[in-house]
């Protein structure tokens, strides 16, 4: 799988331009949407114009003015200079994929049955166009095949290098502009309108240009607007109060005390945070429709996995060799080795690779083996005759039974049964119409999958396993694998019913999918997560493709969107705990004139007001740069339960929101005094 | 010393061993279950509804409910300011008192029907017997059980689950009274004219003291109406100089259960709502913040007050018992401060003590406490409310940062509920800083300041915080009484009120309609020492960096000052 190439926190190529992007964000009709920074670029050019008139005046103070009205456009700049480098890191994601989008020929045909077909540009087919797509040609469109079977090369969406087969009918009828057929032809009908394809909702995306705020962002907004709209109470008030103790505070300094008590930090930062959260799913090769999806698969209650390619390999394998009584071991290893060289399904491979691991040696094998019998509907059995004359059989018991004519003995009839009982598949071998043992294949559970569900049950996920298995079966791995619940001999409808069974209960639900019986389910899902290989219909229904196609990746999803709200509320609590320390830093500074004795608040010992006041500004432009790492990155974030999560975001981010201005606001101080530029 | 603080211990344990018991009991009240009363109250309660032809069984949406609380509420207004305006007419007037005057009325009209009990007049030297009685008690009752009935239904509505109601107001209105505040009442009564507190409608007496003075001692029907000051949080006295009085508050017996009396219902709140909810520890939790908070303001008052004046240390003055400037010698600091602290916690305001001869940080905490927007106990009913509104900002903050969409109780904390919990939360900005910023500057309002300096600006201050609070407790040296004061403080005290109850009412209608998810570990825990801690912090850090600039320049100026040795 290509990992798409992660560009380094502070790309030469992404930081340019986005050094341009943030003076075109100046703009005040963009600066309106986020009401914290609006605020900031106001009272900002108020600064301006103060100086302004200082300087034709030559007021007091006039150096110190001009340098608080110079940081709060830093301040303001430093902000948009965050959400240009995240829109920027997306945008160099979407150049790279755009690269693959270029016009290209179609042959488009006039009618289903059409022999000839006429050449037209990709940008000209409209949804519903039959185009026929023969070796070598690139897919001009995302649609659906109708006739034909292809390998196709995806690997300018996935990464994936391997081709893939893509057939009419079933699930894996799809497929997406862009992608390359490399054997047979098809004929796809198309389904994207140009402009709306795959490729370019994804472009759209990680450009952020369709970013629609999301709810919880919707909602801190809200109350960082409140917060502002109070420090505006707070200070606005505070020039009657003063005035009331028998003394005028400059307004600029009013200013100051202003932009940094209302919360510049998280509202400088806060849609370069939504911005990275969509990227790190980008880079995770997950589209999202929406940035709701993502918010939402924070809070998944329940995720719905499918057994097969989730849980276990899929295919089953050989586990154990179980000997009747009178053969040994190793025979029976033997003869499965044998009966199985030539076999090349999953299962087949399997039984070869655990008769060697048992043999320990590679014996000479395929010398041996004179003709392969293939299995066949009509015998149901399959295996080999060898050079000598043996005939080795494998299959089901029933198969093996008939083909040696005899009935199974009681120790053959309880090894099968027992396999059969704990969820594995009883496979008989046989030699010269002699039964030697069973094979026992299985459901092999994903190493390290047992260790992601405990991780999941710590932060309060629920998994339940889906399964079209008999209920032993599934329960069998499903206590293997850990899961809390699951979900046997599912169909579609079963599957909807539990969903909204657990939506009822006041649940979110997770699940993937990707046929197109999936779709009502995942469309009924608070978090689908379509596969790529899926049908229309499946990638239609669901919020979330996966284009690596792994049913695992719901995991990482979960973790990424609730990384994206750690970050916003951590960020939050550290803007705020910041404020005190901006307090003691300014309050003394403006009250020392009405009342000397006020010094005493000046517990960071501040060289003068002049400088306290400054340093505090500086040192709230400054922490924005520092944090835009962080916000790009998102905290920090293992798995945990949500109580040692909150304490030790609430160490990090409330006490050290605490402290750290302390320590910043004295140090600037100290350096600005040390430059005598106050 | 050690007196005082082993009587601040049995305090706390008096106040949680009874309001514990009678929270369970409320929310059996308000559940609509029978209780010990019912065989007796049931029948009067059937016929008060068949009187009214009010629907007990019907639930309204939170808007009917809203409208329900404003309509009676302005009902109410409109009597009492009538009442007032016209008492020369009305009977049971034997002194013979005239009408209010119209911005007065309009005061104490609004003070008396927002539970505020704010009091620009001298009770005995304006208000005729029948205002007292049919006006001003009746309304300790009502404005009590509005509030006790809408935190009923704010609380229905955190519970509920896919619901459009959240109870009825008039049925929630008639069980407050006729089951809590009624029996509490005549039992408080009963104990206060015991103690030796009058209960008559004699006119005044006028006595000749030792030193040869005329004095007039007034009296009435006084016992009653302190009964239900102190339980319904009201704390207009029937006194001017309210519970210092001996006729209000003979003995220490009477000090000490009228000082229970006013934590008693706002603290039952805690133990009702965990019981409601059907998970105590979520009121163990709130009851846990709340007397944090409480104990940290008693601390800083007591400790300041006890300290006595550091402007005295210079002179050859000694002062054993504390800073006693202003209070009642029989009660001494110890209980001057325990009084001061509950009454401003709760949003009672009656007072034993003067609180504008308190020392600069003894003051602070009180006028903090009034700030933060009465949420330590607070109100009956308002008190928990707006506690519930720190509650779901707390919550937002903290739950985005366990990575999950903010939940209480199950119920997911979004953007319409930050959006009304922020409404109520600029109200005391608004109440305190924006019209005490007016009151700083226009000659016509600075006027009824006494003092120079930062306590001018102290006095100022409280009274906003005390307004808007729906406090009702005074820093005596600001004279209210004036057609400006008397107007902005009727807007505060509006604003506190109902810029509260609507949006946390629409809060409950919001949280009522969704589903409740069930808690797992991913779920952000709001109870145990983790969400006590930040609900602390969080109110301490709001409300603190709120007010902070503001009582910079009053108590901490002249807190610094006077250790200076400055005088204004």
């Amino acid at each position: 799988m290509r990992k798409q190439q992660d560009t380094s926190l502070f790309d030469w190529r992404v930081t340019r331009p986005a050094f341009r992007a943030a003076f075109a964000k100046l703009d005040p009709r963009i600066m309106a949407k986020n009401p914290v920074m609006f605020v900031t670029e106001i009272v900002a050019a108020l600064s301006t114009l103060i100086f302004l008139r200082d300087l034709v005046t030559s007021g007091q103070d006039l150096a110190l003015t001009g340098q608080i009205a110079a940081w709060l456009w830093f301040t303001v700049y430093f902000a948009n200079f965050a959400e240009a480098v995240a829109e920027g890191r997306g945008r160099a994601r979407a150049d790279s994929l755009r690269a693959t989008q270029t016009e290209t020929p179609a042959k488009r045909l006039a009618s289903p049955g059409a022999t000839s077909h006429e050449v037209v540009s990709s940008s000209g087919l409209k949804p519903g166009d039959l185009v026929l797509v023969e070796v070598n040609d690139i897919v001009p469109a995302d649609g659906e095949i109708v006739e034909g079977i292809a390998s196709v090369d995806e690997s300018a969406i996935t990464g994936e290098s391997a081709p893939v087969i893509r057939e009419a009918g079933g699930d894996r009828s799809a497929v997406t502009g862009g992608t390359r057929v490399v054997s047979d032809w098809i004929r796809i009908r198309i389904t994207a309108k140009p402009g709306e394809s795959f490729l370019d909702r994804m472009i759209a995306m990680v450009e952020g240009a369709e970013r629609q705020k999301t709810p919880n962002e919707i909602a801190l907004n809200i109350l960082l607007t409140g917060m502002t709209i109070i420090f505006l109470i707070v200070v606005v008030t505070l020039r009657p109060f003063t005035a009331y103790s028998g003394t005028q505070i400059p307004v600029v300094f009013l200013v100051a005390l202003l932009v940094t008590l209302i919360p510049t930090t998280i509202g400088g930062l806060l849609s370069a945070i939504g911005i990275a959260g969509m990227d790190r799913l980008v880079k995770a090769n997950v589209i999202a429709k929406s940035g709701r999806a993502v918010e939402a698969a924070g809070d998944v209650d329940v995720l719905l996995l499918d057994k097969t390619g989730t849980i276990t390999f899929g295919a089953r394998m050989a586990d154990a060799f179980e000997p009747l009584p009178g053969v040994s071991a190793r025979e029976l290893a033997e003869a499965s080795l044998l009966a199985s060289l030539s076999d090349e399904t999953p299962e087949g491979r399997s039984i070869v690779d655990f008769a060697r691991r048992q043999i320990g040696r590679v014996p000479a094998g395929t010398d041996k083996v004179a003709k392969a019998i293939a299995f066949s509907a009509n015998t149901r059995v399959s295996g080999a005759d060898l050079t000598d004359g043996t005939q080795l059989r494998k299959g089901a018991s029933d198969s093996i039974l008939s083909w040696c004519g005899m009935p199974g003995t009681p120790e053959l009839r309880a090894i099968v049964e027992r396999i059969a009982k704990s969820g594995g598949t009883p496979l008989l071998v046989a030699r010269d119409k002699q039964v030697l043992g069973v094979v026992h294949l299985k459901d092999i559970v994903k190493p390290g999958i047992r260790e992601r569900f405990a991780e999941l049950r710590r932060m309060g996920v629920r998994t339940v396993m889906i399964t079209g298995d008999n209920p032993l079966t599934a329960a069998a791995i499903a206590a293997e694998a850990g899961v809390d619940d699951f979900l046997a001999e599912a169909t579609p409808e079963r599957k909807l019913e539990l969903i909204r069974k657990e939506q009822a209960e006041g649940k979110l639900v997770a699940m993937c999918g990707d046929g197109s019986n999936d779709a009502p389910a995942l469309a009924q899902a608070d978090v689908g997560v379509a596969m790529n290989t899926g049908t229309p219909a499946a990638r239609e229904a669901g919020n979330l493709i996966d284009l690596d196609s792994d049913p695992t990746k719901l995991i990482e999803i979960v973790l990424v969107g609730k990384q994206l709200l750690i970050s916003r509320g951590s960020l939050t609590t550290f803007s705020i705990a910041n404020d005190v320390a901006k307090y003691f830093a300014i309050l003394p500074a403006l009250f020392v004139a009405a009342y000397p004795a006020l010094d005493a608040l000046n517990i960071m010992r501040l060289a003068s007001p002049g400088s306290a006041i400054l340093s505090a500004v500086i040192f709230n432009a400054l922490i924005i740069i520092a944090l835009i790492p962080l916000a790009l990155r998102g905290v920090a974030y293992k798995p945990a339960t949500a109580a040692s999560l909150l304490r030790r975001n609430l160490l990090i981010y409330g006490l050290g929101g605490l402290i750290v201005p302390f320590i910043g606001i004295k140090a600037i101080d100290m350096i600005v005094n040390a430059a005598g530029i106050v | 010393m050690a007196p005082d603080i082993l009587q601040f211990i049995v305090y706390a344990a008096v106040v949680t061993g009874l309001a514990w018991p009678l929270g369970l009991y409320l929310a059996r009240v308000y559940e609509g279950g029978a209780t010990f009363a019912s065989p007796v109250l049931a029948p009067v309660e059937r016929a008060i509804h068949a009187l009214a032809g009010s629907r007990a069984d019907h639930g309204q949406h939170w808007t009917r409910y809203s409208l329900c609380v404003l309509a009676f509420s302005l009902g109410s207004f409109g009597f009492l300011y009538a009442t007032l305006r016209l008492q020369h007419l009305l009977p049971l007037n034997p002194q013979g008192f005239g009408p209010l005057a119209p911005d007065l009325a309009f005061n104490t009209a609004v003070s008396f029907v927002t539970n505020t009990n704010w009091q620009a007049y001298g009770g005995e030297t304006t208000m005729s017997y029948f205002s007292q009685m049919a006006g001003l008690a009746v309304q300790n009752f009502v404005s009590a059980g509005v509030g006790m009935a809408v935190c009923a239904a704010i609380i229905r509505g955190f519970f509920a689950r896919e619901q459009k109601a959240i109870g009825n107001f008039w049925v929630d209105l008639t069980r407050s009274i006729l089951y809590v505040l009624l029996p509490l009442s005549i039992l408080m009564t009963l104990f206060l004219v015991w103690q030796g507190v009058p209960q008559n409608f004699l006119a005044s007496v006028t006595a000749t003291t030792v030193e040869g003075a005329q004095q007039v001692i007034a009296q009435g029907p006084a016992a009653s109406q302190i009964a239900i000051k102190q339980l319904g949080t009201n704390g207009g006295g029937f006194w001017n100089a309210n519970s210092s009085v001996p006729y209000e508050n003979p003995t220490p017996l009477s000090n000490f259960a009228e000082m229970v009396a006013i934590l008693l219902i706002p603290a039952a709140f805690c133990s009702m709502f965990g019981r409601m909810v059907r998970d105590m520890r979520q009121g163990v939790a709130i009851f846990a913040a709340m007397g944090i908070l409480f104990l940290g303001a008693l601390a800083l008052t007591y400790g300041s007050e006890v300290g006595g004046n550091p402007a005295f240390a210079r002179l050859p003055v000694e002062q054993p018992a504390g800073n006693m400037e202003g209070k009642e010698v029989r009660f001494g600091v110890g209980n001057s401060a325990l009084w001061a602290i509950a009454t401003t916690a709760a949003s009672n305001g009656s007072v034993n003590s003067m609180h504008d001869s308190f020392t600069p940080l003894g003051a602070l905490a009180p006028m903090l406490l009034m700030q933060v927007g009465e949420v330590v106990f607070g109100g009956v009913g308002s008190g928990f409310y707006g506690m519930l509104s720190f509650v779901v900002l707390t919550v937002f903050l903290a739950g985005l940062m366990v990575g999950r969409t903010p939940e209480y109780l199950g119920k997911k904390i979004e953007a319409r509920e930050v959006k009304l919990s922020v409404i109520a939360f600029l109200v005391m900005p608004v109440g305190v800083l924006g019209l005490g910023a007016l009151a700083a500057v226009l000659p016509i309002a600075l006027a009824s300041v006494q003092d120079a300096g930062p306590h001018g600006l102290s006095e100022i201050l409280y009274a906003y915080s005390s307004a808007t609070g729906n406090n009702g407790s005074a820093f005596a040296g600001f004279g209210a009484n004036v057609p400006y004061h008397n107007t902005m403080q009727g807007i505060a005290m509006l604003l506190g009120r109902f810029v509260y109850i609507v949006p946390m009412l629409a809060v409950a209608g919001s949280l009522a309609a969704k589903k409740s998810a069930p808690a797992s570990s991913g779920t952000f825990p709001t109870h145990g020492p983790l969400f006590v801690t930040l609900l602390v912090a969080v109110i301490l850090i709001l409300g603190g960096l709120t007010f902070f600039p503001a009582l910079a320049l009053g108590p901490i100026a002249e807190h610094v000052s006077m250790l200076a040795g400055q005088t204004f």
